[in-house]
């Protein structure tokens, strides 16, 4: 399997997505923003970091990168593409999936552990994974998820939502929500399930030395499930 | 402008300094040369105070790569593979403008590391506070703590554990220091030295603007109430520059063509061109015209005293300009050839096509004032003689609650949890441990580091305190399972004008080298930072020791959490019953009065170096070393973090209860061990003639004392994480 990540100026898990990839059997290749064309590849990953520095708003100028409109083309023909924490804001900024990230809810930065619970199963990403529940790490300023009401009951109507916060036992109540997002929502798809933007960084739990090994579970099913 | 004695003292120089410079000319200075000489010459650049005692330090090891003098320390660590390390203060900056003023300390410390070729791979950081009564402290407590994960969150650096503590002799004066671990192959370090005649002077980076103009004579002087007209000093942090810089940097360092680099720090480009240009015994020649410059009609003067952030100088190959031109403009960032090596030895600026200074390198480095300062020796306090009818009514319980929930001693968790431990996916010892681990990526080596400081100590008796902070720095290592390396220190410390402060500084030195000379655990870089003075009032002494240690296998670390229930807990070292200056003494009876613990360096490496044979061997399962609060305060720590608890027993000493558990005597760790390997444990430790107590046995979750009085470890945990957030949400 093939996959690209892409480097921002101001990218800084592109690397570690690297070793993840790698590690789990992707053939992976770093591409550069200002390269016109993607390599051919069977996920396409928009990796964390501070790209452009998160000046203007988190995502926007990155957004508006040269490679991006070769990402938002194989993202419209159905390719994988998958948004990692800045990732994830600049899949919002692109429109490919609906919504903004806002500031975290108490002004602060939040590095951690946390729980979330797989909402949608019948996806590439998620599917014929057993665990209810995955232990992600997060570590961001702004992952507070915010849509408007119509948007959300589109979201649920079309079963957008990846993954909430929630405790170890799946439960998804507000105290479990690190970071005011509207419905404990810690991921979301584009309508056909084939982009997903997530705040949790899987690329830092793929080895049981480091916080934990559920990252480990979710890319080795993405791989098998892309065979 | 025509330079005179006052305008000269006005930059910070004494009467006398500025009669050597006309002297050293010949002639009177300009305005541009008088603001380079008060750069170079000011405490921050030149050491003028301090050289004079840290030439005592020792250097040398078959470990060390490079030691102080260059942007850091390196060691060597196997395998063509070193470690550049350095922490830095940040202080005067951060008080004036704490969020500014903490993200460009954690920059230019970055700086410093990948200056020399190598990637930051782990941050650390010492801060303290006042009181936390202290109107200011809390908002100087956010701001710092947003600064420094504002900056190295940015980079994508880890920030893997750090120190964070509260006086009241900080109320004017907070210390921020910021320690950068960057890891390079042996074979690809850099240097600031530049050689070769005619070669390229390039300039990198940000442009040059009107920001942090003499922030480093600022740095050089104590503060009054104009302190708020000093906040244009203070320069401003980009993280997203920097973080482009790096990458550009290091591939510009994969190939050949860097002779010298240099990052701009204090003092700008005066002090990087300088070092740069004396380090290689030649000249430099810069035209001012092609600094990249941010503001216009910027003069001479202000140009060369900028501290703007993100910039760096290099001395290029012939020829190489076009090739290392591209990659700077791939991360868009300025390159501009200003100028040329020389063999003048002197610096020579031209701007407008006229000479704006013409200064023999020599005068700024060498020539440089050095002062042997009169200082005054401290005297060992007398012990206090505690009551003991005083001890016998204190409920055991009560104060372990107290200890655990005082600034000092409390989970910091608040403060970690906003910067980004875990980036570059090597951390596997996340802060609130004894040292920060991270693995050096791709292999089975892991680099652990902490940083210390035990001010409380010092001021009591500097020497023992300088010891002491050395051996704490030490133990946290082998905590971890790690082999101690070496360290870098940064010294806080008030004016060096006064014969009390000066002392303290002496001293401390002195115990920092004679306790590092003894454990093979040499200083290869560091900073002294002055004048952490408000008015009168001065700082506790306040040496900030970053130590670093390696573990060749990773697997083999050691977490301080409880693993099992049933295993046993030991304290390893000798327990005598010191009391004065813990925090029990100074908190609990109010008694702020008597000597620091001793230190007994043969105990401290013999201790040290039994453990890690042990941990080598397998046979621990934590690890912890007893440090302030002491033993009970060790143990339930070790409780918390493993959700276990543990059946204490106080051994048949003559000490009493409290003072056992909560005497900070040096040179203790406590472990835990399986049933199994109790007895090759023991015999090991009396073979090495270590001291050790059992302690008990760990349970499910109840921390129970001598089966009289007993805690859940639930409410234990309360007591240590809810101080901070507490206080921070009021």
């Amino acid at each position: 399997m093939k996959s690209s990540v892409i480097t921002f100026p101001g990218s800084n898990c592109d690397r570690d997505m690297d070793v993840a990839l790698k590690k789990f059997g992707f053939k992976n290749k770093m591409v550069w923003h200002n390269d016109a064309e993607l390599p051919k590849s069977d996920l396409v990953v928009l990796p964390g970091g501070f790209s452009y520095g998160d000046y203007l708003r988190c995502g926007s100028m990155a957004s508006k990168s040269k490679i991006m409109k070769s990402v938002i083309n194989f993202a419209n023909s159905g390719g994988m593409v998958m948004g990692i924490c800045n990732g994830f804001q600049i899949l919002v900024e692109t429109g490919l999936v609906p919504g903004v990230l806002l500031r975290n809810k108490y002004l602060e930065f939040i590095c951690k552990n946390v729980y979330v619970k797989i909402n949608n199963k019948q996806n590439t990403y998620f599917n014929n994974i057993n665990n209810e529940v995955l232990k992600f790490h997060i570590a961001h300023n702004e992952g507070n998820y915010f849509c408007t009401k119509d948007q959300l009951k589109e979201i649920e109507d079309n079963e957008q939502i990846a993954i909430n916060y929630c405790d170890k036992n799946g439960k998804t109540d507000e105290q479990f929500n690190p970071n005011g997002s509207i419905k404990n929502i810690a991921g979301i798809f584009n309508k056909e399930k084939n982009i997903l933007g997530m705040m949790p960084h899987p690329e830092r739990m793929i080895d049981p030395s480091l916080s934990g090994e559920d990252g480990s579970l979710f890319f080795n099913n993405l791989i098998n499930n892309l065979k | 402008m025509t330079v005179n004695e006052q305008i000269a003292i006005d930059h910070g120089l004494k009467k006398d300094e500025y009669t050597k410079i006309c002297e050293l000319l010949d002639r009177t200075p300009n305005i541009t040369e008088l603001g380079i000489f008060s750069a170079m010459w000011n405490e921050h650049c030149s050491y003028k105070s301090s050289r004079i005692h840290l030439k005592n330090l020792p250097t040398k090891g078959k470990q060390v790569i490079q030691g102080p003098g260059e942007n850091a320390g390196v060691v060597d660590i196997g395998d063509n593979d070193a470690i550049v390390f350095k922490i830095e203060s940040h202080n005067h900056p951060s008080f004036i403008e704490p969020y500014q003023g903490a993200a460009t300390g954690v920059g230019g410390i970055m700086r410093d590391v990948f200056t020399m070729g190598a990637r930051p791979i782990a941050n650390l950081n010492s801060i303290h506070f006042g009181s936390p009564q202290h109107k200011k402290t809390k908002n100087l407590l956010r701001g710092v703590v947003h600064g420094i994960g504002g900056y190295g969150n940015c980079m994508g650096v880890p920030t893997i554990a750090g120190q964070t503590n509260f006086d009241s002799s900080y109320n004017g004066n907070i210390l921020v220091n910021a320690m950068t671990l960057g890891l390079v192959k042996k074979d690809k370090i850099f240097y600031s030295k530049a050689a070769g005649l005619n070669k390229p002077v390039i300039y990198v980076g940000s442009k040059t603007g009107r920001d942090g103009i003499h922030g480093a004579s600022m740095a050089s002087a104590s503060f009054d109430e104009k302190i708020e007209e000093k906040k244009p000093t203070v320069q401003v942090g980009d993280p997203f520059t920097e973080k482009l810089l790096l990458e550009a940097c290091l591939e510009l360092m994969a190939g050949d063509s860097i002779i010298a680099i240099q990052d701009m720090g204090a003092a700008g480009l005066t002090s990087s061109s300088i070092e740069m240009a004396s380090k290689g015994n030649l000249g430099i020649e810069i035209n001012l015209n092609n600094v990249p410059c941010r503001e216009t009609k910027m003069t001479p003067y202000e140009i060369m005293l900028s501290e703007s952030q993100e910039r760096m100088l290099i001395v290029l190959e012939n020829g190489k300009e076009e090739q290392a031109k591209k990659i700077f403009d791939k991360w868009n960032l300025d390159f501009a050839v200003i100028g040329k090596t020389t063999n003048s030895k002197k610096i020579e600026l031209f701007f407008n096509e006229e000479q704006v200074a013409d200064i023999p390198v020599n005068t700024l480095v060498e020539n440089s004032p050095m002062y042997d300062r009169k200082w005054k020796k401290a005297k060992l306090p007398k012990k206090n003689k505690i009551k003991k009818e005083n001890l016998k009514n204190l409920k055991i319980i009560y104060v372990l609650k107290k200890v655990l929930s005082d600034p000092n001693v409390c989970s910091k968790e608040w403060i970690w949890q906003q910067y980004d431990h875990t980036v570059m996916g090597d951390t596997i010892q996340k802060p609130g441990g004894d040292s920060g681990v991270v693995r050096v990526h791709g292999t089975d080596k892991a680099i652990a580091a902490s940083v210390d400081s035990s001010a409380v100590y010092c001021w009591a008796h500097p020497l023992t305190g300088g010891k002491q902070v050395v051996c704490e720095s030490f133990r946290n290592l082998i905590s971890v399972g790690a082999k101690p390396v070496a360290i870098t220190n940064c010294l806080n410390f008030g004016s060096p004008e006064k014969e009390d402060n000066m002392g303290e500084f002496v001293e401390c030195v002195q115990g920092i080298g004679e306790a590092s000379e003894y454990l093979k655990f040499p200083v290869v870089s560091g900073n002294v930072s002055f004048y952490n003075q408000t008015k009168e009032e001065g700082i506790k002494p306040t040496p900030s020791i970053g130590g670093v240690g390696l573990i060749k296998d990773y697997k083999k670390m050691i977490t301080m959490d409880f693993k099992e229930i049933g295993n046993t807990v030991l304290v390893i070292g000798k327990t005598e019953g010191h009391i004065d200056q813990s925090i029990f003494a100074r908190n609990i009876l109010n008694e702020k009065n008597g000597p620091p613990p001793e230190i007994n360096l043969f105990n401290e490496k013999n201790n040290g170096e039994t453990l890690l044979k042990l941990i080598d061997a397998g046979h621990v399962k934590s690890a912890h070393d007893v440090s302030i609060g002491g033993i009970i305060t060790a143990v339930s720590k070790m409780c918390i973090k493993g959700n276990k608890g543990i059946n204490l027993k106080k051994p048949k000493y003559l000490i009493n209860e409290i003072e056992y558990y909560f005497a900070e005597d040096q040179g203790r760790y406590i472990i835990e061990v399986s049933k199994e390997s109790l007895k090759k444990v023991t015999d090991i430790l009396n073979k090495n003639a270590v001291h050790f107590d059992e302690l008990g046995t760990i349970n499910e979750g109840q921390l129970f004392i001598d089966e009289k009085t007993k805690v859940a470890i639930d409410d234990l945990r309360t007591s240590n994480t809810n101080w901070l957030i507490n206080y921070m949400s009021k």
